[in-house]
């Protein structure tokens, strides 16, 4: 921030948070460094303002417009006159299938990762370990395409079980119909998830130290004991925060869901049939033929996407900061 | 229950590398022997070949024998996990959970046999123990709070109240005062000549005044050059060794000429 016509700084009695403070308002090197961070961190901020304002300017031009209720309409007829729209079936589908995605991947991925840190021997863990990485390269739309080609006619069966042991709930009743639902979508997003969760989360065990499960070890502890003492605690914030990173890509996929889902504007009871829609999966849906209005109604519940995922980041930093003297970073 | 140790013709390997050969050696129920030697010579080695530790070592593997009061530990059959429960650890770092409390840390070994202890007795043992490794009324206001909190020697004298809560037969220590200062030296080594009387400890240490101030016998291991393995050159009483070793090179080491 200090001008280049600045005095030069007086000599003062050494101190030296002083001299450090000094230094690095004088040596150019530190001063081009200082300005540059400065610079982007300034940058991005304005970035971060003018995408909130231009879609909260939008939004509330759609909002003010809308003749249904914004939270409960299920209906979205935006290019009408007047125009009436709500994001409750998006809302719901998007959580819906996100959550179906974290309960299926999560697990699966922390077993994968604990299969290769502490389990597999290095020759096999090696290549699973590429393998898993080079699924998270995969474009989405080729999981889509793989969902509505391959997943979908092979879930008739499975769907049809899930109805015979649990239809009763209601949540997995099954008509037969072809199986472009929210739980296929759910599946999907897992498939598409798992693999960042997975690297992130192996990354992590990895880096539990070695003493801690030496001494887990000379307590007698077996390997699942010292994974249960050492491995997993140590790794746990590092779990939320590869899951959340998973949960953001889940409720932000697009083509994938549009590929797969056969969307309606009715929240249906049951997961395993067709219906729904997802935020993401209704721009890109409605996006070409959509009016100004459209566009702007498209925009709100853009943003409504965004603040659940502010939320939902939110909610995980506050999970891994309860517990951070715990954490092992201070070990 | 202190045990006896009798150790014979024991070689351990790190995958091709042979990192000591042919070692025999007694030791004496509720006694403390030390080990001394130059680095790299094996003493970490051959002390964690006495709890199994070693084949955890990707590569480490072991001939010869260990007895536990007659028992072989590595007899057909036995498993590594109950050695480890009879024979405790002590490492040179101090390593105590950095996702338990302090309590936690202590009951960590009891969580493990499959007994469910009441949260009284829990409480007794967390209690005893702490006290025999003369920590208790440092932390009995803080039970709860993280065990990385505490001072170095705080966690060390911690490490070795969860070695000695699951009540092993035998306790390793593995250079425990290295990284610590003065002070918490003297209070680990106070602690070490009161746990002898219900343990049978073996100590390995760089520093010639600790072996000779807590150790009933000392054994001397050198190696006879970089990349040869180590040998066990001599073990006799601790006042022997330190006055009047029987070998030329225990007596150059201890003098400080080489090592
Ligand atoms: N994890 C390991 N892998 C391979 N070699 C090792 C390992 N640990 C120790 N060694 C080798 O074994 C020998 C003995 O080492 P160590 O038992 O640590 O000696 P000391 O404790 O007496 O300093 C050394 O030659 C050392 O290089
Ligand atoms: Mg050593």
């Amino acid at each position: 921030m200090s001008s280049p016509s600045a005095p030069p700084p007086t000599p003062s009695p050494p101190s030296p948070m002083k001299e450090a403070g000094a230094r690095s308002t004088t040596r150019l090197g530190d001063r081009i460094f200082s300005g540059l961070s400065k610079g982007s961190g300034i940058a991005l901020l304005v970035i971060m303002a003018a995408i909130a304002v231009f879609l909260a300017i939008r939004a509330g031009i759609a909002i003010a417009a809308d003749e249904g209720n914004f939270l409960t309409t299920f209906e979205w007829d935006a290019n009408a006159d007047p125009p009436r729209f709500g994001i409750a079936v998006l809302l719901f589908g998007t959580v819906v299938s996100s959550v179906i995605a974290m309960v299926l991947a999560v697990p699966v991925a922390v077993g994968i990762a604990l299969f290769i840190s502490h389990y597999a021997p290095r020759r096999l863990a090696t290549p699973l370990a590429y393998v898993v990485d080079l699924l998270a390269a995969v474009p989405s739309i080729v999981y889509g395409l793989w969902g509505a080609l391959y997943l979908v006619p092979r879930m008739t069966g499975p769907f049809q079980w899930l109805d015979d042991v649990l239809g009763w709930t209601g949540v997995f009743a099954y008509d037969g119909t072809p199986a472009r639902s929210l739980m296929t979508v759910g599946l999907l997003l897992a498939v598409m998830i798992l693999p960042i969760i997975t690297s992130v989360t192996r990354e992590v065990f990895l880096q539990t130290p070695k003493a801690n499960q030496e001494a887990a070890l000379a307590l007698g502890a077996t390997r699942w004991e010292v994974i249960r003492m050492t491995v997993l605690p140590f790794g746990r914030s590092g779990v939320i925060s590869a899951s959340m990173l998973g949960l953001g890509r889940a409720l932000g996929e697009t083509m994938a869901v549009a590929t797969v889902l056969s969307p309606s504007f009715l929240i249906n009871a049951s997961l395993l049939e067709s219906g729904g829609g997802t935020f993401a999966q209704n721009i890109a849906s409605q996006f070409k033929e959509a009016g100004s209005m459209g566009r702007d109604a498209l925009i709100a519940s853009g943003l409504v996407l965004f603040l659940l995922t502010l939320l939902v980041n939110g909610a995980a930093r506050l999970i891994i900061a309860r517990r951070k003297e715990y954490s092992g970073a201070n070990a | 229950m202190a045990k006896r140790i009798d150790v014979s013709a024991l070689t351990a390997y790190y995958g091709a590398h042979k990192a000591i050969d042919g070692i025999t050696l007694h030791v004496e129920p509720a006694s403390v022997t030390a080990f001394i030697g130059p680095s790299g010579c094996g003493k970490s080695t051959f002390l964690r070949t006495l709890n199994r530790m070693h084949e955890v070592t990707p590569g480490g593997r072991v001939e010869g024998k260990v007895l536990l009061d007659n028992e072989d530990l590595y007899g057909q059959g036995v498993d590594p996990v109950s050695v480890r429960r009879t024979v405790g650890m002590v490492f040179q770092r101090p390593n105590p959970f950095p996702t338990m409390s302090i309590y936690d840390n202590v009951a960590a070994g009891l969580k493990l046999n499959g007994i469910k202890y009441r949260r009284s007795e829990l409480d007794d043992i967390v209690e005893k123990n702490l006290r025999g490794a003369n920590l208790w009324n440092e932390v009995k206001d803080r039970l709860g709070r993280p065990g990385s909190g505490l001072s170095g020697g705080q966690q060390q004298r911690l490490c070795i109240a969860r070695a000695t809560a699951v009540e092993p037969d035998v306790l390793l220590m593995d250079e425990p005062c290295s990284a610590l200062d003065p002070i918490s030296t003297l209070a680990i080594e106070d602690l070490i000549d009161k746990l002898k009387t219900e343990y049978t400890i073996v100590i390995v240490t760089h520093n010639m005044q600790q072996a000779a101030r807590v150790s009933d016998r000392t054994a001397f291991f050198n190696l006879a050059a970089i990349g040869e393995p180590g040998r066990l050159i001599e073990v006799d009483a601790t006042e022997k060794i330190f006055s009047n070793p029987s070998v030329q090179a225990t007596e150059d080491y201890i003098s400080g000429r080489f090592g």
